[in-house]
Order: structure tokens, then C-alpha cells, then sequence
């Protein structure tokens, strides 16, 4: 390969990395600027939910939270993992649900207590306005909660911060299944497949697919564009 | 240079692209990019494996060393055991809740045992789609042949068919638990065009499709109280005197502890391989990738199909460092998004099958048309603001949240700059021998996922991971649980163990090598 500089990108912080002092669960270390407090040991880059960290940066008393493996350090930045979390979750046949709006203040009667402080918005690492969902939840607007919490990789950081002790992505889980299992339109073409199928419907073609040689059975494919 | 200044030829070239067809290969250019430049036919790369069911078959030398590996557990363990089930499921990826949720379903007592946490898998990270043909113009012949060709025609016709066949059945379950697959606005599900595919099958759930499959599968579950081994790992399979499969020894990550579990059937869905690294390259997979149900499913006499053929996803992340190795999904390409190289040119048909696009990747850096970077990767553009342009404002960040968020943490806007791409290993092609009921050569042991082999030849076509998962998930349960009314509990031992270890002594293996991985060893590397 050519080796001019042309087609490279500058990236000094790669060739003299500026190492940054941070502080993890009180114990000081040095680490090069601009990685991820996890890193490198193969996470599943944001969709997992597993790292929820508390951080603090330099001279600021705001603690925030963030998905360890989605943070890049800065100098002076201290940080603790978040444990898992002791929140309830309610069991229920999805499928039997008679009323799912109605049924989610049996399920999780907490969840109309919320008293807007909005510090589950603020935790939330993947920018969710989750008290924005609680309440739309509890009015029975469930096709938007389940719009909102697409992005949920349940992480539960909104949880320990609820004054009413709600866990919002538990609320919103619920929510977005039932919306699907309940209020979502059936799709008419997928069961019309179901039943062609059952019917043997395609029986003839399979025969005379699978009954071909490997070089009718290449010629056949190729013809498929 | 300062990277904007190299994304400027993207920029400047897009208009004149967009008016660009670039028609795919022929089958021999093809055949012949191939084997030229995909990692599959780096000859030095493989080598036979010296003894076991696959005595003398080629694999890469990483994958080679752990299938010869010895055991942790010595010949006379304790083999007490600590719980019994009628059916027990290792690995808690997609293929494993599938399978648990069947089983349980059918009746059968179930134990799910993940190393890691409930979900924790490749699964999660899926967010291409599932292929199920639904459209009224596509059929599951289509969907059969679209595979074949795409794994070369050495799929197994019996596994493919049977996946293609029951998609639209897995479809319907998933909707019925709460799955939220986007739609048409006339309310049937919207179907998406995927490399390979002559038509339009993908399902989505924007780009969090493996996510939200996910979260609903943990989530039933829990709900049905299935009981759950978490941060326990398999490190030994358990044999009847005739052979057949009886149970499973774990290693307890927090005590260091074993845990025996008695179980009637064995549905191993542990997922693929990409921890190890094969050939160097980084991977899009997750750390618990280490191939553990191949091993322990060969030191138990299983056979294992295609482990010679991997997939190297075409679009890895290669800048920034943080994100090396991380998927840009192929979603972007399937909206129309361009591969540019250095000089601003387009190389390969964009939605041709992964070997063929990354071999075509390989071929732009190695002739010296790839961009590098100071960490000594190269890799070429994806020209994701083509999609605002084609398709309007707001089209990346509508269709691909997950990745606008991803970048937009280290101050990239992918809808308004191209990403830096190159090759990631994806996923292992080939695994353990299924039938179509997902059990193996050894009775009541079944896999399923990626770690089971057979139906995807020697190229997966993309969302066709999730749907296998899915319908040789459940098969597994189901067969398993259907057997377990009528079985006896056989006896643990470890008398597989006792032939493998003579036959590896009489190999003269002594590499010291411990296998299963569990989990990869980072030492510090300098990336």
C-alpha cells in the first residue's frame, strides 16, 4: 500500500495521547483522554444497558448518569457503577390481559403517582423524555410510549431517582407490549402467508425446486434477480 | 489531514454518483473477487484439526486450538448434582429465550443458565431486520433460492426450507407477545430490501429491531417464571454410558464454584465467535462471543459443518477509536447509501452479498484507494448523507437513531459526514450439525442460532440471523420438551470426556490450551 499522507486522517490525541487523571469508585487513575470508561473489553456498544454509571466532572456538584461505554473521559471526572437495581416488576400473560389500559394501575398502582420533578428525564443515558411517558402512559395514550421508549436499552437509571418510587422503563415495557399485543392493527397479509402455506400452496414449486440438480438448481438462481 | 478535508471528495462527488448504476457482479467475478481478497481464503489462516469428529477438516487456527482443547474438569469431579430439569437451555441471546419460552410453554420444567446476564448476546445488537416473506409479491421459494444463492448453493435445503417455511408463523408469535414491527400505513407489516435479497422482506423496528425482540423475549420470560442461572458458564457437557447427552457442569463467575445441572435434553444456543478475533480482525460481536457450545458439543462427539467460513460484516466502524469494530448497519446501504473510496469513486453494488461487498473493501484499501488513520487502520467511506439528499432532511436521523446517537456522542453527525468503514467479523457461518428439529449426532443434545450450522452454507444473507434463532429456537423446545414426558433422567458422567482426552493424547495434543474461552483475555493492546 502506499504509504504517503495523503488519505490519512490527523488524529494526534492517537499519536500522543494526553493523559487524563479520573477517580473510579473513589480510586485515582491515569488514563488517556477521549476513551470510553468502558472500553476495548467488547461491550455491546450502547444496546445492552449493563454499564449505568454515575459521573461527576471536575468542580461540578451535578451528578449525572451515562452508559459507561458511550462516555468519553475528561480530566478530573469521577465515576461509580450503578448496581442492579431492586425495582419491582409485574407479571402478567400478556396475551390475557382484558383491559391493558386499565389494567396497568393494578399492575403497577404507582404509576399515577408521579409528581413531575423529572429527574427520571434528566438520568435517562438515551435522552428519553421518560416523565413526558409516564404520564402519557397513565392517560392511555400507549401508541406514543411506545414510540418514546424505542430507544430504552433498560438500563433502569430512571428508577432509584423516582420520588414515587415508579420504574418507568417497566411502566413503558408493559405499555409498549400491550400496544403491540392489543392496539396495533393485525396484519392481513401475513396470516393470508400463514394459511398458503398451511394450504400447500407452494407445494408444486418446492417439488420442482427441490428436485432439481446442483447445476439446474444454479441455473434456477441465477434466473432470480 | 483533517478529516473534514478528506470528506470533502464525498461531498463534491455525490451528485454525479447518485446519477451512477453499478451493476453487480458476474457469478466468476464474483468467485473470483472472493477469493482473492476475503479473509475465507487466507490459506495461512487455516489449518486441519487433528482429531474428533471433524479430524482432518480445515478451520482457522484460532477456532482449531480451542475445539483440541482440554477440559477444566478433571475425571473424577463431583458430579452431584445441584439442579434438575427436563430441559436446559445455555445462552440467553435470541435462540435461547426462543427456545426456553417453547419448552416452558409445552410443559417441560426449564432452566435457562447464561454467563452472562438474561439478553446479554449478539441478538440484542441486530438491527438490519428479520427476513420473513409476507409481501404478496414475494413467496418462501423466493426466500429459499435469495439464501442459496447467497451462501453459495451449499446451504442445507432441508434446514432452509424449514426456516423460510415457518418465518411467517415466528412473525405472528412475535406480534402476539408485543413486538412492534414497523408498518405499512394499510396496517400489514413495512418490508425492507436487503443485500442479496431479490425482494423486499425485511421486518424492522427502526434500527432496534434485535433490541426490541429482545426486550419483549426477556421480559416473557421472566414473566413466566422460568427459572434463570445468570453468570453461570457452561465448561462441560454430561453423557448417559450410551452417549446421549444428560446434563451440563458450570463454573459460577462470582464464587468460581461448579454447578451440575441434571437434564433430560440440552438445547445449547451460546451464539458465535467473534471474540476470538479470527485473523486479527476487530468485531461487531459481543464479549461473551467465544464459541463455548462448539467445543463442549465436540469434546461430546457432535459434528460440526462450514466452521472453515465466517462473515465479515462490510461496515465496521474503523474512526473513532471508541467505536472500532462497531456495526454501521447495513440498513444505510439498503436506503441507497454509497461505499466511496479515497478518489471519490463507488467500487461494488452496494446491496450485493457481504462476502462480496467486504472483499470488495479489502480490495480498494489493499490497492491502495482506502483512507487511513494514525492507529494504522484504513478503511473506506459510507456516504450516509446521501440518504437526506435521495430521501429528503430528517431521513438518517428518522430511519437510524440508534446510530446517529451512537456517533453524535463523539461529536459525529453522520447525516451531514460519511463514516470511516472497513470489514468487522460478524458471524460464524457454519457450527454445530442440526437436523431439522435443531438435535444434533448426540441424543438430546440440540443447538440452535449461531452456534448450530448447515443453514446458511457459507454466506449469511443478512436478517437471516434472526429468524433462524427464532424457528430453531422453538423447534428445540419444542422437540425437547415433546421427548422429555417419556424419558428417564440418565446418569452424569463423564465418559466422553475420558475418549476425547485418549484421543487427543494419542494426537499428541498437549497444547496446555483450556477450553471453553468463557471470556476473552484483553491484555493491553494498543489499538
Amino acid at each position: 500500500m502506499a504509504q504517503d499522507d495523503t488519505n490519512v486522517i490527523d488524529q494526534p490525541e492517537v499519536m500522543t495521547p494526553r493523559m487524563v487523571t479520573i477517580e473510579i469508585a473513589g480510586k485515582k487513575v491515569d488514563v488517556p483522554e477521549g476513551i470510553t470508561v468502558v472500553r476495548g473489553v467488547g461491550c455491546l456498544g450502547g444496546f445492552c444497558g449493563a454499564c449505568a454509571t454515575y459521573y461527576r466532572t471536575k468542580d461540578d456538584p451535578k451528578v449525572r448518569t451515562c452508559l459507561a461505554c458511550q462516555m468519553a473521559v475528561q480530566d478530573g471526572m469521577s465515576f461509580t457503577m450503578m448496581p442492579p437495581f431492586p425495582a419491582r416488576k409485574a407479571t402478567y400473560e400478556i396475551q390475557k390481559l382484558k383491559d391493558p389500559k386499565q389494567d396497568l394501575f393494578n399492575l403497577y398502582p404507582e404509576a399515577p403517582l408521579c409528581r413531575n420533578c423529572n429527574a427520571c428525564t434528566e438520568a435517562c443515558p438515551q435522552k428519553i423524555d421518560v416523565r413526558e411517558g409516564v404520564w402519557k402512559a397513565v392517560f392511555g395514550d400507549f401508541k406514543s410510549v411506545s414510540e418514546m421508549f424505542m430507544d430504552c436499552v433498560m438500563c433502569g437509571m430512571c428508577t432509584p431517582v423516582c420520588i414515587a418510587d415508579i420504574a418507568p422503563n417497566l411502566v413503558a415495557l408493559y405499555v409498549s407490549r400491550a400496544q403491540g399485543a392489543h392496539f396495533s392493527e393485525k396484519p392481513v397479509g401475513l396470516d393470508t402467508r400463514i394459511k398458503e402455506i398451511q394450504d400447500g400452496q407452494y407445494n408444486k414449486e418446492w417439488d420442482k425446486v427441490l428436485k432439481m440438480s446442483d447445476k439446474e438448481l444454479a441455473e434456477h438462481c441465477a434466473t432470480v434477480k | 489531514m483533517d478529516i473534514h478535508a478528506l470528506q470533502q471528495i464525498v461531498h463534491k462527488t455525490r451528485d454525479a454518483r447518485r446519477q451512477q448504476t453499478i451493476s453487480k457482479f458476474s457469478p466468476a467475478e464474483r468467485d473470483q473477487l472472493i477469493h482473492k481478497y476475503h479473509p475465507d481464503f487466507r490459506a495461512s489462516a487455516y489449518r486441519p484439526i487433528r482429531f474428533g469428529p471433524n479430524e482432518g477438516d480445515k478451520t482457522v487456527v484460532e477456532l482449531a486450538t480451542l475445539l483440541e482443547g482440554d477440559s477444566s474438569i478433571q475425571d473424577d469431579a463431583d458430579l452431584t448434582a445441584h439442579y434438575t430439569c427436563d430441559v436446559l437451555v445455555i445462552g440467553g441471546g435470541g435462540a435461547g429465550c426462543a427456545a426456553a419460552l417453547h419448552a416452558h410453554g409445552a410443559g417441560a420444567k426449564t432452566i435457562l443458565a447464561t454467563k452472562l446476564r438474561l439478553g446479554d448476546s449478539n441478538s440484542v445488537m441486530a438491527q438490519g431486520g428479520m427476513q420473513i416473506s409476507v409481501a404478496p409479491e414475494d413467496s418462501p421459494v423466493t426466500h429459499f433460492i435469495d439464501t442459496l444463492k447467497g451462501g453459495h448453493m451449499e446451504n442445507d435445503h432441508a434446514l432452509l426450507k424449514t426456516m423460510v417455511e415457518d418465518g411467517p408463523s415466528i412473525a405472528k408469535w412475535l406480534l402476539e407477545l408485543g413486538v412492534l414491527f414497523d408498518r405499512q400505513a394499510d396496517g400489514n407489516l413495512h418490508v425492507k430490501k436487503g443485500g442479496g435479497s431479490s425482494k423486499p422482506r425485511l421486518l424492522t423496528c427502526s434500527d432496534y429491531t434485535g433490541l426490541e425482540i429482545m426486550r419483549v423475549l426477556k421480559d416473557e420470560v421472566i414473566n413466566q417464571k422460568i427459572q434463570l442461572l445468570e453468570f453461570v458458564a457452561a465448561i462441560e457437557l454430561l453423557s448417559d454410558e450410551a452417549g446421549n447427552c444428560t446434563g451440563a457442569i458450570f463454573k459460577d463467575l462470582d464464587n468460581q464454584r461448579h454447578v451440575v445441572v441434571a437434564a433430560k435434553c440440552v438445547i445449547m444456543a451460546t451464539g458465535g465467535i467473534g471474540r476470538l478475533h479470527i485473523q486479527g480482525f476487530p468485531t461487531s460481536n459481543h464479549y461473551g462471543a467465544t464459541g463455548d457450545g462448539l467445543c463442549l458439543s465436540y469434546r461430546m462427539g457432535a459434528k460440526l459443518a462450514h466452521i472453515d467460513t465466517f462473515q465479515y460484516h462490510p461496515s465496521g466502524a474503523v474512526y473513532p477509536e471508541q467505536l472500532i469494530g462497531a456495526l454501521v448497519t447495513e440498513g444505510i446501504r439498503s436506503e441507497g447509501g454509497h461505499l466511496v473510496n479515497a478518489k471519490g469513486e463507488r467500487f461494488v453494488n452496494e446491496l450485493d452479498t457481504r462476502d462480496v461487498v467486504s472483499s470488495s473493501i479489502i480490495r480498494e484499501c489493499e490497492e491502495g484507494r482506502g483512507i487511513r488513520t494514525m492507529s494504522g487502520r484504513v478503511g473506506v467511506w459510507l456516504d450516509t448523507p446521501l440518504l437526506d439528499a435521495e430521501h429528503g432532511p430528517g431521513t438518517v436521523e428518522k430511519h437510524f437513531p440508534a446510530m446517529m446517537l451512537q456517533f453524535e456522542r463523539f461529536g459525529i453527525d453522520i447525516s451531514k459526514d460519511p463514516v470511516l468503514i472497513y470489514p468487522t467479523l460478524h458471524y460464524q457461518n457454519g457450527g454445530v450439525k442440526i437436523d431439522t428439529n435443531s438435535e444434533t449426532n448426540v441424543k438430546n443434545l440440540f443447538v440452535a442460532g449461531e452456534a448450530s450450522g448447515g443453514l446458511h452454507g457459507r454466506n449469511r444473507l443478512m436478517g437471516n440471523s434472526l429468524l433462524d434463532l427464532m424457528v430453531y429456537g422453538k423447534r428445540s423446545g419444542l422437540t425437547a420438551a415433546g421427548r422429555v414426558g417419556s424419558m428417564k433422567q440418565g446418569q452424569l458422567t463423564l465418559k466422553h470426556l475420558q475418549r476425547f482426552r485418549a484421543d487427543a493424547k494419542k494426537h499428541g495434543n498437549v497444547s496446555g490450551v483450556i477450553s471453553p474461552m468463557i471470556l476473552p483475555a484483553y491484555t493491553r493492546k494498543v489499538s
